[in-house]
């Protein structure tokens, strides 16, 4: 990954090693709020606000602040911090700079803190020793493809709504096979990178 | 509520896994064998026991309106502890649970114990409840990783099975933890449903 191009990361972060199907990351969300396109929709969207922006914070404060200081131990706590905080702040600069923006993902963010999609990017893009602008597009790619994932599996289970579904498998089984055989058909894109 | 009853509410009527969905990241990211999702479980109860124990402690002292962020780091300073301490004494299963041993931060059922229990209950009671909660937690990863073990590598708990298999390597990929799930989930519904009936 080091000294992979930028048009590989993205593609390899939105399809290959999807966040969703292929590393597992944000499974509560993409369960939680893909009942719904719309909905779906603006989740990814305040996701992909988000994660590209904590990325670029986290990879700084990693930077300049826990290496400088060699407190490299306080990773988790530090960037959890970061995150929770940015959330809040984001919420309240949409709120006032661009309350359309706002209507649309405000119910979303403070469910992203605890969106373990966010944190485990954080992490990676240390892990993977990316570079800024690396970072930058490998955040990117991963919200990418996490709505990627999320407004397909909404579709699908809009659809599955109204289908004849047999009784113990209503609800919460059958989400989780589709999920099953959607992660199969992402799968087929391994190797392309 | 006697303990019992606590500890018997998190471990099966309202299992984190198969009742309530929380912490679904984990579960199916780590659960490739059994063994991993012992360690798993065993690491996210120790998380859950120490921070229920420490918030319930802290309840009268943290303010209403900040307590999401003082639950957080509590929770994240004891996840760094217990990753240190694997990190030191079981190096190969800090390497195969990997990113997720810092992720147990993020995991649903640890902040959601926190705001719904440890915050409202003695500290005896809520030990108690993380006790309980993180052992169902365990039990549904250890069963979820036996199963994939079985069908994707033809083992259980690292011994190979005694007669020729050819295993299906599906079930160990990424979707084979979904259609696992899927499907045991579907079995507790059954058996639920057959329970509530008798």
């Amino acid at each position: 990954m080091e000294n992979a191009s930028i048009f590989v990361i993205l593609v390899s972060s939105i399809l290959v090693n999807n966040f969703v199907m292929s590393k597992f990351l944000g499974i509560c969300p993409f369960l939680g709020v893909s009942k719904q396109v719309e909905t779906a929709t603006g989740m990814g969207m305040a996701v992909t606000f988000v994660i590209t922006l904590a990325g670029m914070i986290t990879y700084l404060v990693q930077k300049y602040i826990l290496v400088f200081f060699h407190i490299e131990y306080l990773q988790t706590v530090a960037f959890i911090l970061v995150i929770a905080a940015l959330v809040q702040f984001v919420e309240i600069v949409l709120q006032k700079l661009s309350p359309v923006l706002y209507q649309a993902l405000g119910v979303y963010l403070p469910l992203i803190t605890t969106n373990c999609a966010v944190l485990g990017l954080a992490l990676l893009n240390i892990q993977y020793k990316l570079n800024f602008v690396q970072t930058i597009f490998h955040s990117f790619g991963a919200a990418v493809g996490f709505s990627l994932a999320i407004i397909l599996f909404a579709g699908i289970r809009e659809r599955l709504a109204i289908s004849d579904v047999p009784a113990p498998f209503k609800g919460f089984p059958i989400a989780l096979i589709t999920a099953g055989l959607m992660s199969m058909a992402f799968l087929g894109f391994a190797g392309l990178v | 509520m006697n303990l019992m009853k606590i500890f018997k509410n998190g471990l099966l009527d309202e299992n984190p896994i198969f009742v309530q969905l929380l912490g679904m990241c984990p579960t199916l990211a780590v659960t490739t064998s059994a063994i991993n999702g012992v360690g798993m479980g065993l690491a996210a109860t120790a998380v859950l026991v120490a921070s229920n124990a420490a918030i319930s402690m802290m309840r009268k002292i943290i303010p209403s309106k900040i307590r999401i962020p003082a639950f957080i780091v509590v929770i994240a300073s004891f996840v760094t502890i217990v990753g240190m301490l694997m990190e030191g004494y079981l190096p190969s299963l800090f390497k195969a649970l990997g990113l997720f041993i810092p992720l147990i931060v993020v995991n649903c059922i640890i902040l959601a114990r926190a705001e719904a229990f440890a915050s409202k209950n003695t500290v005896i009671d809520s030990i108690f409840d993380g006790l309980g909660m993180g052992l169902g937690f365990t039990l549904a990863l250890t069963v979820l990783g036996a199963v994939r073990e079985l069908l994707g590598a033809g083992s259980l708990f690292g011994w190979q099975l005694p007669f020729a298999y050819k295993p299906a390597l599906m079930m160990i990929l990424p979707p084979g933890a979904f259609i696992a799930l899927g499907i045991l989930l579907a079995l507790y519904n059954v058996v639920k449903t057959k329970k509530s009936l008798s």
